[in-house]
């Protein structure tokens, strides 16, 4: 059943934000710590396990692959809700506090990249 | 019987399903263009994502708001499919079929990309906001916070006191980040071997704007996506943990 699926990945999602949260507490912060990660992990791990002992049905993981194929228009959706305006509008301060974080950033993708080896 | 009236209350009315009709039509349209003016070689997400970016700009100046394109009354649903909530759910749906060992073997250059990425973020727009002629360390650490996201600024603002006026400022700096790097990464990807797990991994903790990181992979390289996302979803908790404290801390040091 397809909603299985959906459930699952919704289910995952609730105590990965759940959890998030209660880290963020914890540190006395209102930000929510790792939730999405955690969710992503659990549903690593979840569907992993539940592969093995029930055998997840070819319809119910299209209840999440679904969602994972609709990510670019979602993603293309969020785009066109920016504040584009706010951010050229913020000055020059905004745009090299900014705009100089990324480039260092992207510089040392391939330093940290030697880590692994 | 007016026909605009009609077709304005039937899409407004129906919102989320609009927002199908629309995303789907830049979708088709930058796919297209992408085939005929460069042969697929810029890839179509890509041409979407900077495209619905312009349509936000658009947006933003017809109405004043800040939300894009999502504050026109006909395209209210934009906001809903492109909000936290659905964006959020497609991102974890995306880290089924991740593999255990790539996540593993990439675990210690994630977790430090991390540190990296925020304490360096942060310095960068700690200077910036020193060569601009501020010189109280509340103002400068809240400006350095923003170049953390948009929401390590105002978080650290808050904390700290800091002036509507320079909370307003780490707003924009966590903005142009954001935008910046949904833009430039599929620009950049190549020069800096951004094509596989690992990297993705650092690059989402370097970054660590939820959006930038989302959008800039979708139009790398989709697979890549949950390793991104998955360091970057610690980065503003991290973010928001060391700049009003340590971070700040350094800032009156030096001042």
């Amino acid at each position: 059943m397809v909603i299985y699926g959906v459930a699952l990945l919704s289910f995952c999602m609730l105590l990965g934000i759940i959890l998030g949260e209660l880290l963020g507490r914890l540190f006395g912060i209102d930000a929510n710590i790792g939730g999405i990660g955690i969710a992503m992990l659990l549903l690593i791990f979840l569907s992993d396990y539940l592969k093995k002992s029930f055998r997840l049905g070819d319809i119910t993981e299209k209840g999440i692959t679904f969602w994972s194929m609709i990510y670019i228009p979602i993603v293309v959706a969020m785009a066109s809700k920016q504040n584009v305006l706010g951010a050229i509008d913020g000055g020059l301060i905004a745009l090299f506090a900014g705009g100089i974080a990324v480039l260092l950033s992207f510089l040392l993708i391939p330093v940290l990249s030697k880590i692994k080896k | 019987m007016d026909i605009f009236e009609v077709l304005n209350t039937v899409l407004s009315k129906n919102g989320l399903i609009t927002s199908f009709v629309f995303v789907g039509c830049i979708v088709w349209f930058s796919y297209f263009l992408s085939d005929k003016l460069t042969n697929g070689k810029f890839h179509g997400s890509a041409l979407a994502i900077l495209l619905g970016l312009l349509f936000a700009y658009l947006g933003g100046i017809y109405t004043g708001g800040k939300q894009g394109v999502a504050d026109i009354g006909l395209l209210s649903g934009v906001g809903l499919l492109g909000g936290a909530m659905l964006r959020d759910f497609a991102i974890i749906a995306t880290a089924y079929g991740v593999k255990l060992e790539d996540l593993k073997s990439s675990g210690v250059a994630g977790i430090s990309s991390l540190f990296i990425g925020v304490i360096l973020s942060f310095f960068v727009g700690a200077t910036v906001a020193v060569i601009f002629g501020y010189s109280d360390a509340v103002s400068i650490a809240t400006i350095g916070a923003g170049a953390v996201t948009f929401v390590v600024g105002p978080v650290t603002g808050t904390a700290l006191n800091a002036s509507s006026e320079v909370i307003a400022l780490s707003i924009a700096a966590g903005l142009v980040k954001s935008i910046f790097v949904m833009t430039s990464t599929p620009f950049i990807a190549k020069y800096v071997g951004l094509n596989n797990p690992n990297s993705a991994m650092i690059f989402g903790g370097l970054m660590g704007t939820n959006s930038g990181v989302a959008a800039g992979l979708a139009a790398v390289d989709p697979k890549l996506v949950p390793y991104g996302a998955m360091t970057a979803t610690f980065y503003t908790g991290l973010g928001c943990l060391l700049a009003p404290s340590i971070l700040f801390l350094i800032i009156e040091l030096l001042y």
